[in-house]
């Protein structure tokens, strides 16, 4: 009988690695330069893997299409914040990959107790990738009045210009901005076990179960524990007070990061700092203060005011304006950069070319419900939409999604530069949605301070001009 | 793949549509009897709505349907209105404060998440709010009003049971804990998990010997009242003001015939009650509670003005009224022709009868109503047939 299991990439694979490597599984393809989404298992062959992203874990378990899981407390938390009666059983604790959820404010904030918080009568504003927690959080703690702002990363760089509270997961590998105080912990968090409730009830996972409790504690072998980090409460610096004159610029992180640099030294433009850890650069530009922030947060970050001027990608603003199409975000400068392609994928063993034959299959029965997968989850739907592919069911993705196809989803939107990794993974394009580069965007309503405004005009002119040289 | 409703939600048929316009009939005659107004609030309102008063429980707001508008980015979120009385109070405030007392009504759907969809998520609700009436007649009247209404829907047997927030919140302020702890011990309370707090109250041993009286105890007089009162108010002399106003509202209840229990648990879920909670059973389901507030509108920043409420549970009794019969399909049959430019024996034709009753179905009539489209001329009486 086939047992599926579902892996984490990322930060818990080299522990995950290791344990199922002492259960004496003898496995290929699971590791951090593996390019493939399922490793084989020598000695088990009824043992189905694949490799997910963390958070997408939790989901696939209790939708029942992995029997097990291996994702950390603080995911599973998150999706039963939400959901409680989702069909998931907390199996077993596996000691490693531990990270403790927290409040956290900034030095300079004017909210810095619990007490202050629940007293508090204008809009708390939390960052977090973590909103069903957040939320809770907000109900559990009786605010009046709060925004929960759902990002893909970097929550701990929001307070206090942007937000008033990050809920944020602090790891011994990733520590807090040394701007943050921690309020309270809410969750202590550590790789679990998980199984599909309705397989723990009625099918035999024994054999495998057995192979990975009689593995010792991994956390103990590995010596982690975490750190206390950034708990001390600081002397407020003047230089974090932001005044209302100043520009907020918003770059990149990830793969987006170092083309964005190159232009910007290109424009003769320097920015200074450790960008891993601090998240604030400095920048030569006189009024200006820049924060390195996830590609996908910037055009919310940019309509709801936060930030006054971002580079992202083309495909991320269309998303957002997907989702709201009346937002003041718009587009002020193509930078022709980091260019890719976004299109509808399927396995090469669908016997379909096109969305219309699609439609086909839908139409004839062959497909009962289309499951689409995408980390563009607006822009899926609009296609989805638009191409009449009904009946459909959205499957937001956190990464990795290719590893959807075929076996959790039956098309892809996604974005290619080759298209070379789609071929590897036995996947072909259906269509193309539309092309996407780098963009420098901006909110529609024109700043109160004229300085400001006068500043935001000099930065467009030095980037458009860079632009046109590129 | 066949399409089926919403999981969690309800088709009304014909049948159940005329039962339900039925009920609301003879809630809005009740209520423009006893001299209140009809409003009707957005379905729509902003979360913080909800939360700004900090009244509501986080186990009731989890389950309330919220999402980001179109214009949402800057995460300011709505929600699908989860009860009418905070909407009620709102739109009191944005609109009729001038009004005192404001005797409002309506009938609205409220909306609440419940994960399996084995229950409802959409509820309808005939609801009635006394804004600015603060004396214990004001809460009588309400109770009145609901009793009077599931009386004339032919509900029989509705049993009324009396609890009081201002006792059990000076009871709470009793327990010495700390204000987190007090918080959370009323949402314990308010989400009806009253045995752990009993359990928690036995610790104190002031609190001993009298939580058993008031939480287990049930009474049917002003006069048990009277011995609460004796029992609790020597030691907790805060709890005065509150029994006070409890024993007279049960006084004005018992010297109007109205029967009541006195069950201090059935206060359970009281939010943002303040005085007097009331809730009305049939066949042992709540059907419809209500109570008094104080608190509410100056929380939502509209002054020191005191309210209060009930609702009635629509579908939670919607089969069980009585002596009602499908008004729109009599009205028509019983429509009479009284002049005709006609003859009779042309009436009787197959194609002018078909007119007839083609025209007839489509125009809505009462009785005693006299109708005519220039052809005919008819008058609508309850009890005869058309003569044609």
């Amino acid at each position: 009988m086939q047992i599926k299991l579902a892996l984490p990439k990322g930060r818990l694979l080299p522990w995950t690695n290791l344990l199922l490597q002492r259960s004496g599984l003898e496995l290929s393809g699971y590791n951090e330069h593996s390019r493939s989404y399922r490793p084989q298992c020598g000695n088990f062959p009824d043992l189905f893997l694949k490799i997910f992203h963390e958070r997408d874990i939790p989901i696939q378990v209790a939708v029942g299409n992995y029997d097990l899981g291996i994702c950390g407390l603080d995911w599973v938390e998150e999706l039963l914040a939400k959901y409680p009666s989702s069909a998931l059983v907390k199996v077993r604790d596996l000691g490693y990959g531990e990270s403790d959820l927290c409040v956290a404010v900034s030095k300079s904030a004017r909210v810095a107790s619990m007490e202050e918080l629940r007293s508090e009568v204008e809009t708390i504003r939390i960052a977090t990738e973590y909103p069903n927690l957040a939320e809770s959080f907000a109900l559990r703690l009786r605010l009046r009045r709060f925004n929960v702002f759902p990002l893909w990363g970097a929550a701990g760089v929001y307070p206090p210009e942007s937000a008033e509270l990050a809920l944020l997961s602090q790891t011994p590998d990733s520590p807090f901005d040394q701007e943050l105080i921690p309020l309270t912990s809410i969750l202590c968090s550590s790789a679990f076990l998980i199984a599909h409730q309705p397989s723990w009830e009625s099918k035999d996972l024994s054999s495998l179960l057995h192979r990975l409790y009689a593995v010792g504690d991994i956390g103990e072998e590995i010596g982690e524990g975490l750190k206390s980090q950034g708990r001390v409460t600081r002397e407020l610096s003047s230089s974090s007070q932001p005044q209302n004159s100043d520009l907020w610029l918003a770059l990149p992180d990830g793969h987006q990061q170092k083309p964005a640099l190159e232009f910007l030294r290109k424009a003769s433009i320097r920015v200074e700092g450790q960008f891993a850890k601090s998240r604030r650069p400095t920048i030569s530009l006189e009024g200006v203060k820049v924060k390195v922030i996830r590609p996908q947060d910037m055009p919310l970050q940019v309509a709801n005011g936060n930030f006054d001027l971002a580079i992202t990608g083309q495909d991320w603003l269309y998303d957002h304006l997907c989702r709201f199409p009346s937002s003041p975000v718009k587009e002020i400068l193509d930078l022709e950069f980091g260019k890719v392609r976004v299109v509808a994928v399927v396995s090469s063993k669908l016997p379909v070319d096109s969305p219309q034959d699609l439609r086909g299959l839908l139409g004839r029965g062959s497909l009962t419900t289309l499951r689409v997968a995408s980390e563009y989850t607006n822009i899926a739907d609009k296609y989805a939409r638009d191409n009449h592919l009904s009946p459909y069911r959205l499957i937001p993705t956190w990464g990795a999604s290719e590893a959807f196809l075929p076996e959790d989803a039956d098309l892809l939107i996604e974005n290619v530069q080759t298209g070379r990794t789609l071929a590897q993974h036995n996947l072909k394009i259906i269509d193309t949605l539309f092309e996407s580069s780098a963009c420098l965007i901006g909110n529609a309503h024109v700043p109160e301070e004229s300085s400001k405004q006068g500043r935001m005009d000099y930065v467009v002119q030095i980037l458009r001009q860079a632009a046109k040289e590129n | 793949m066949k399409t089926q409703r919403c999981k969690g939600s309800r088709d009304l048929l014909p049948e159940d549509m005329a039962r339900f316009r039925h009920i609301e009939g003879v809630f809005r005659s009740c209520c423009l009897e006893w001299g209140y107004k009809e409003i009707r609030t957005p379905t729509l309102e902003y979360l913080h709505l909800f939360t700004s008063t900090g009244t509501l429980t986080p186990s009731m707001l989890n389950k309330v349907y919220s999402f980001l508008d179109w214009d949402g980015w800057s995460g300011e979120r709505v929600v699908l209105r989860p009860e009418g009385t905070i909407p009620a109070a709102r739109l009191y405030i944005e609109n009729l404060l001038q009004l005192r007392p404001a005797k409002l009504f309506y009938v609205e759907n409220v909306f609440s998440f419940e994960e399996t969809g084995k229950e409802s998520r959409e509820r309808w609700q005939c609801g009635a709010e006394m804004v600015g009436g603060a004396k214990p007649s004001a809460d009588v009247e309400l109770m009145l009003l609901a009793l009077e209404t599931l009386s004339k829907l032919g509900i029989r047997g509705v049993a009324l049971h009396l609890s009081h927030a201002g006792l059990i919140r000076a009871l709470l302020r009793e327990l010495g804990l700390t204000p987190a702890e007090q918080n959370q011990t009323f949402d314990r309370i308010l989400d009806g998990d009253i045995k752990a707090v009993e359990k928690m109250m036995s610790v104190n041993p002031q609190l001993r010997d009298s939580v058993p009286l008031l939480f287990g105890l049930k009474g049917r007089s002003p006069g048990f009242l009277q011995n609460l009162k004796a029992s609790l108010v020597k030691v907790f002399p805060n709890l005065e003001a509150s029994m006070d106003d409890f024993v007279t509202i049960a006084q004005l209840l018992g010297e109007l015939g109205c029967e009541y229990q006195v069950d201090i648990a059935s206060g359970k879920g009281f939010e943002y009650y303040t005085g007097i909670i009331f809730r009305l059973y049939f066949e042992g389901h709540e059907v419809g509670g209500g109570g008094r507030y104080n608190d509410l509108i100056p929380l939502l920043g509209g002054g020191n003005i005191s309210a209060s409420g009930f609702a009635l549970h629509v579908d939670r009794f919607m089969s069980s009224i009585e002596g009602w019969q499908d008004t729109t399909a009599r009205f028509w049959s019983e429509a009479r022709l009284i002049r005709s430019k006609e003859s009779k024996s042309a009436l009787r034709s197959p194609a002018c009868c078909a007119k007839l009753g083609m025209w007839l179905s489509l125009t809505r009539v009462t009785p005693g109503q006299a109708i005519t489209d220039g052809s005919f001329r008819f008058r609508v009486r309850r009890k005869s047939l058309p003569s044609f």
